[in-house]
């Protein structure tokens, strides 16, 4: 190599060396030219240095000027754009920030539980606890012990599933009412949520099983006027504060029966099509303890007065949902089930 | 329950539009479920007023109008009436309208000028004969006003949701009489009381009034309004008689006499026709009576409207009068064609064996002797108080008739019709009640409107009663009203809500200066089947004094010995654990197809769905199943449910498992991941390890590896609770594989609390404290070592083998052992892989030195290779 030919590379070396310095847009391609350019290992201002001693000797001087020279340019340059990279932040990394994230899946609870544990929230509030039973029950606990005359119209409202002659799918959770009352004294504030079964036929508005949550109160001195407020204050707590009112009805296992219904959220009790053109909307059924119940359970139903009432909360995921079949609780579709998480 | 409002007004005098009605009998009565004007084929007209009137050009009897309808804008109308004249309002059916004769308005020319709908007379909406002219609307509706709306023409139907226990509202008259209660109105044509139940010389009265009622019923019933001063005044005369006092009430209950005829009797005959009661349990009462010369045909209109307001369909005077007792009074009725009556006589019995009817529905019905007939002299002639036979059924060509009027006892109706899987209006009305009482005052009522639009003379009725219902007063304390309300209600209010719904109504003798101690006596009325205790008439105060009218004020509370069921606590910890997870709890059928081993529904909804699943997996891999077949194959579902098993006591064994499904992507795909990699095994066991751990917080998890064909059993304190294993699905080509993991978390006790009766009050527990937690230890002030092992390790040997014995040898220092890497293949020796260990030591108070690392590490590798022959990987 003679001395024009290194003077020729260490130019061309800086030229190129501005070039691959100021591409680099992102830290590691910057390392990259650093390595390529002064490696000491195989850079090229470390091999362009290899062949200055094999210059004749008064050539050497200029060559070693023209080689520092390159060396100091490209060291300036580096630092240069690495000052810059440094400073000029995440855009200089030439990251396309509106690309997607990386996401874990999602879950979710069910919107039946979702609305499960709202109501089990407001009357943990009012000093309820949680109590289960058995789905699969006797006669006596689902109907003898909770005052359901024998061969009764009544019965008509529970198409049961039987499993043998006296025992059967629990139709509502109100057995646990008597396990709990035969099983612990006054006073009692339980919450009974669970699965129940009927014979009904999957249409879009039933479904063979679905849950329910009952609520049980028992003391000395315990009112109509307690299951009233009780559940006046849930009602306004879980639907906001909306007008309600209680109709006359029919449990056999309480007495006095009420249903309670709440304002239409849909109309504002004007009268649409979600609530019939009654402007109300029926939320749950209630009543007061009927004495055969306590006597059932060997409870003094002179003494012991109590209030109870049972809702469908599957009912309640339906409306607030706007969901139009209740077979799509059931479906277990992850598409409506991915669509509801959101 | 079908009610006509018009039918009901002629009950009771009250001023409420049909919504409000609603309201009132919802809040006060029972449900109205809805309301339906039963003109709906006049929603489409309007009101519409006649804004200019010419005589057509081209004809003389026409007239070309210029109308409002309230569109905006006049439309051109063509009318023939001669009565049309301008700035008039008539009913206008626009173009489009289907008229009640089926005939749809179109848009047509009219000797050449275009007629843009209709303007309608009285029998072009149906509304009478009237056809000379238009009709002509005296109301102020603008115009654009529905018809309907605007003029009360049609009744509306109410549909009542009544409860099984109120039987006695299945009438008009008996809502009527609610209503009137809730207005503090009387109702017409019909004392308020039952008070034949307990005053016995009442029986003649009652019958006086019934025939000055029934004098006045023929008006009436075509539409005028009955002069109800008389009725009113004989009714006061019944009522007053309350005043007595409850010695005279007790007493007259106790000696009600016999009705003057029949009573007591299981026979009688009427009109030549023998009627013996044989089944008095099937026919507490049978009451009967002969018409002879009717003349079957068309009912009148009046009786047709009831009839086909309340939904049904007019057949014939007879039957339709029949039909109108029973919706107007709730006592059903059946009429029987004399001629084809073996004997004549009439005999209510048991069906015997193999005695087979043909049913008015032309079904054949196979008998058995649990059923109640009527029978002629030969064989059954009707189902008793379901539904006649065909055979004697009334028809046209009918002269003589036998109208039964009888009371069936609620039980033997109900077990009866469910047997032949019928179900009439009066077998509806049997099984839940009927009042036994008024059975001959409606047999009379019956017989007058009979041949008033039949025609015919009756003879003189039967009425067999053989054991006449027992009256027992109740008591009602008046504390008790306030205990069970939790309000008080003056005695004097609970007295008279319960008069103004027929209750007779009587202090105790002696306490009503009891303060506290007040006491009153009630006779429910005969048609309150439902009232037998003391809490059926407290419901009664608080229903008529009003729900809304209580307080609802909280109150304070004493705070319930129930303990929180653990399982609920924990299943909401799994629920939210798994949800974080990625996966989507699901609620299915716990339904699956028969197999052995599984418990079965006795009458299953459908013979695939007929068995309770063991395992929640049956349930997630049917759920995974579908969603495969909507093409989705990301599925990750949990459940935390029941599960039954077979048992050998009554009921099955339940417990509640978790359970979870994986299947598809392990992560969202994502550009710098377009095909995540699918689940496998490995996330099926983390899966399992993450519900363990939080199902069973610092208990010993083990999963064990082949355990019972699984992939592993998972064992919690040496005990399985459950499984991890690979699914096999009904699944397409392109569906990855799915793991299930199940656990149980809890058995369900289903055995008995206590006998019937009786408490087993459990020892209440104090309030726990908090839980056991592992204590906290001190973070590492000392840098660790570290040391890389890899090892051939043979493809038959467990790992677990190696990492037993690497620490039992490792010594108390070490602090994590973590196998990082397994190669299979290229340059290892043949059936042997490399496994790779991530040893860290850790000495607590000071740093290790290198020779005590590396002394470590040779020891190690000798014992390994003493114990398993497994030596350090070289290439």
């Amino acid at each position: 190599m003679t001395l024009n030919d290194l003077l020729d590379a260490a130019r061309s070396l800086e030229r190129d060396g501005r070039e691959l310095i100021a591409r680099a847009a992102r830290a590691d391609e910057l390392a990259a030219a650093r390595t390529a350019l002064v490696g000491r290992k195989s850079g090229r201002l470390t091999e362009l240095m290899k062949s200055v001693p094999g210059l004749p000797a008064d050539a050497r001087r200029e060559a070693g000027a023209a080689v520092n020279r390159a060396k100091e340019t490209i060291e300036a340059a580096l630092s240069a754009r690495e000052a810059e990279l440094r400073s000029s932040g995440p855009a200089a990394l030439q990251l396309d920030l509106t690309m997607p994230a990386r996401r874990v899946w999602r879950g979710a609870v069910h919107p039946v539980t979702i609305v499960i544990d709202e109501i089990r929230d407001i009357f943990r509030e009012l000093g309820f606890t949680i109590a289960v039973g058995p789905e699969a029950e006797t006669e006596w606990y689902n109907f003898g012990a909770l005052n359901f005359p024998a061969d009764h119209p009544a019965m008509d409202m529970h198409d049961t599933l039987y499993l043998t002659d006296t025992t059967l799918l629990r139709t509502h959770t109100s057995p646990v009412q008597i396990r709990t009352l035969q099983a612990y004294p006054p006073p009692i504030r339980v919450l009974v949520p669970g699965n129940v079964y009927r014979r009904d036929f999957f249409d879009p508005s039933h479904a063979p099983m679905f849950s329910q949550i009952e609520g049980l109160s028992v003391d000395d001195g315990v009112g109509f006027v307690d299951l009233k407020a009780t559940l006046v204050h849930f009602a306004n707590r879980f639907f906001g504060k909306r007008p309600t009112r209680f109709r006359p009805s029919y449990f056999p296992f309480t007495e006095p029966s009420a249903e309670l219904d709440v304002q239409c959220g849909v109309c504002r009790g004007s009268g649409c099509p979600t609530c019939k053109q009654t402007g109300w909307v029926e939320i749950l059924g209630s009543g007061m303890v009927h004495p055969a119940v306590f006597e059932a359970c060997g409870v003094d139903s002179e003494r012991y007065t109590g209030w109870a009432f049972g809702m469908g909360p599957a009912r309640v995921a339906l409306s607030r949902w706007g969901i139009p079949d209740i077979r799509l609780l059931y479906d277990s579709d992850v598409r409506f089930l991915e669509q509801l998480a959101q | 329950m079908n009610v006509s409002y018009a039918w009901l007004k002629a009950f009771v005098d009250f001023d409420l539009e049909p919504r409000e009605l609603r309201d009132v009998l919802t809040q006060r009565v029972v449900t109205v479920d809805d309301v339906v004007p039963l003109r709906a084929d006049l929603a489409p007209i309007i009101v519409a007023k006649v804004v200019e009137c010419a005589p057509h050009p081209d004809s003389d009897r026409l007239s070309v109008t210029r109308v409002d309808a309230g569109t905006g804008e006049l439309l051109d109308v063509v009318c023939g009436a001669p009565n049309v004249k301008a700035g008039r309002s008539y009913p206008f059916a626009p173009v489009g309208t289907t008229m009640p004769n089926g005939m749809t308005i179109e848009r047509r020319k009219i000797r050449g000028t275009v007629s843009a709908g209709m303007l309608c007379s009285a029998r072009e909406l149906g509304l009478g004969d009237e056809h000379q002219g238009i009709l002509e609307l005296d109301v102020d509706a603008s115009p654009g006003t529905p018809f309907l709306q605007a003029v009360p023409v049609g009744d509306t139907r109410l549909v009542l949701d009544v409860n099984p226990n109120r039987p006695d509202l299945l009438s008009h008259l008996g809502v009527a009489r609610e209503l009137a209660a809730a207005l503090g109105k009387g109702t017409r044509w019909l004392p308020r009381t039952g008070a034949r139940d307990f005053l016995g010389e009442l029986t003649r009265e009652q019958e006086t009034m019934t025939r000055q009622l029934l004098d006045e019923l023929p008006t009436a019933l075509a539409g005028e309004r009955l002069d109800a001063s008389a009725i009113a005044e004989a009714v006061t005369s019944v009522v007053g008689k309350e005043g007595e006092g409850a010695v005279s009430l007790i007493e007259a209950v106790r000696t009600m006499p016999d009705r003057p005829r029949h009573r007591g009797a299981a026979e009688g005959e009427t009109g030549g026709v023998r009627v013996v009661l044989e089944d008095a349990q099937g026919s507490p009462r049978y009451c009967g009576v002969v018409i002879r010369g009717v003349k079957v045909g068309p009912s009148p209109r009046w009786l047709a409207d009831r009839i086909t307001a309340v939904g049904g369909r007019p057949i014939n005077n007879v039957v339709d009068a029949t039909n109108y007792m029973l919706h107007g009074f709730g006592q059903p009725m059946h009429a029987f064609d004399v001629q084809k009556l073996a004997g004549p006589a009439v005999l209510v019995r048991r069906a015997r064996a193999g005695e087979r009817l043909v049913t008015l529905d032309g079904v054949e019905r196979a008998l058995t002797p649990a059923m109640t007939v009527i029978a002629d002299a030969e064989r059954a002639q009707a189902l008793a108080g379901i539904m006649g036979g065909r055979d004697s059924e009334v028809t046209e060509h009918s002269a003589d008739i036998f109208l039964e009027v009888a009371n069936f006892d609620p039980r033997l109706t109900r077990s009866t019709r469910r047997a032949l899987g019928m179900s009439t209006d009066a077998s509806y009305r049997f099984e839940r009640g009927v009042d036994v009482e008024w059975t001959p005052f409606w047999l009379t009522h019956a017989v007058a409107l009979i041949t008033q639009v039949a025609g015919g003379a009756a003879a003189e009725d039967v009425d067999l009663y053989p054991e006449p219902r027992a009256t027992t007063p109740l008591r009602l304390r008046v504390a008790r009203i306030a205990r069970v309300l939790g309000a008080p209600i003056a005695a004097q209010e609970a007295i008279a809500l319960l008069r103004s719904i027929g209750f007779i109504v009587e202090w105790v003798p002696g306490t009503e200066m009891l303060h506290g101690d007040q006491e009153l006596m009630v006779v429910p009325p005969s048609w309150r089947v439902d009232i037998t205790q003391e809490v059926d008439l407290i419901e009664e105060v608080a229903r008529l004094h009003g729900f809304d009218a209580f307080s609802s004020e909280l109150r304070p509370f004493r705070v319930g010995t129930v303990p929180d069921a653990p399982i609920e606590l924990l299943a909401s910890r799994i629920r939210a654990t798994l949800a974080n997870t990625g996966l989507f709890e699901v609620r299915p059928m716990p339904f699956v197809s028969g197999e052995e081993g599984h418990v079965r529904v006795r009458n299953p909804l459908a013979e695939n769905e007929a068995f309770l699943r063991r395992s929640i997996i049956e349930s997630l891999t049917k759920r995974a199943e579908y969603n495969l077949a909507h093409m989705q194959g990301d599925v990750r579902l949990f459940e935390i449910g029941n599960v039954f098993a077979p048992s050998s006591g009554r009921l099955p064994h339940e417990e509640v498992r978790v359970g979870a499904l994986i299947m598809g992507a392990r992560r969202p795909p994502h550009f710098t991941e377009p095909k995540p990699p699918p689940f496998d095994e490995w996330d099926a066991k983390g899966l399992a390890e993450l519900i363990a751990e939080t199902a069973f917080p610092r208990r010993d998890v083990e999963l064990v590896s082949g355990e019972g064909g699984a992939l592993w059993g998972v064992h919690v304190d040496g005990r399985s609770v459950g499984a991890v294993a690979r699914v096999a699905l009904d699944a397409p080509v392109w569906a990855a594989a799915a793991f299930g993991v199940e656990m149980t978390l809890e058995g369900v006790s289903s055995a008995d609390v206590a006998p019937p009766g009786r408490a087993s009050p459990r020892e209440v527990a104090g309030p726990r404290g908090p839980a056991p937690v592992a204590p906290f230890r001190a973070l590492p002030v000392t840098p660790a070592a570290e040391f890389d092992l890899a090892l051939l390790v043979p493809n038959d040997m467990p790992v677990a083998q190696v990492e037993a014995v690497l620490r039992r040898h490792a010594g108390e220092l070490l602090e994590r052992l973590a196998l990082f890497d397994e190669f299979r293949g290229g340059g290892l020796p043949a059936g042997m892989r490399s496994v790779a260990w991530r040893l860290t030591f850790r000495h607590a108070e000071r740093t290790l030195r290198d020779k005590e690392v590396t002394g470590r590490r040779e020891k190690l590798l000798r014992a390994l290779e003493e114990e398993l022959g497994v030596r350090q990987r070289t290439t």
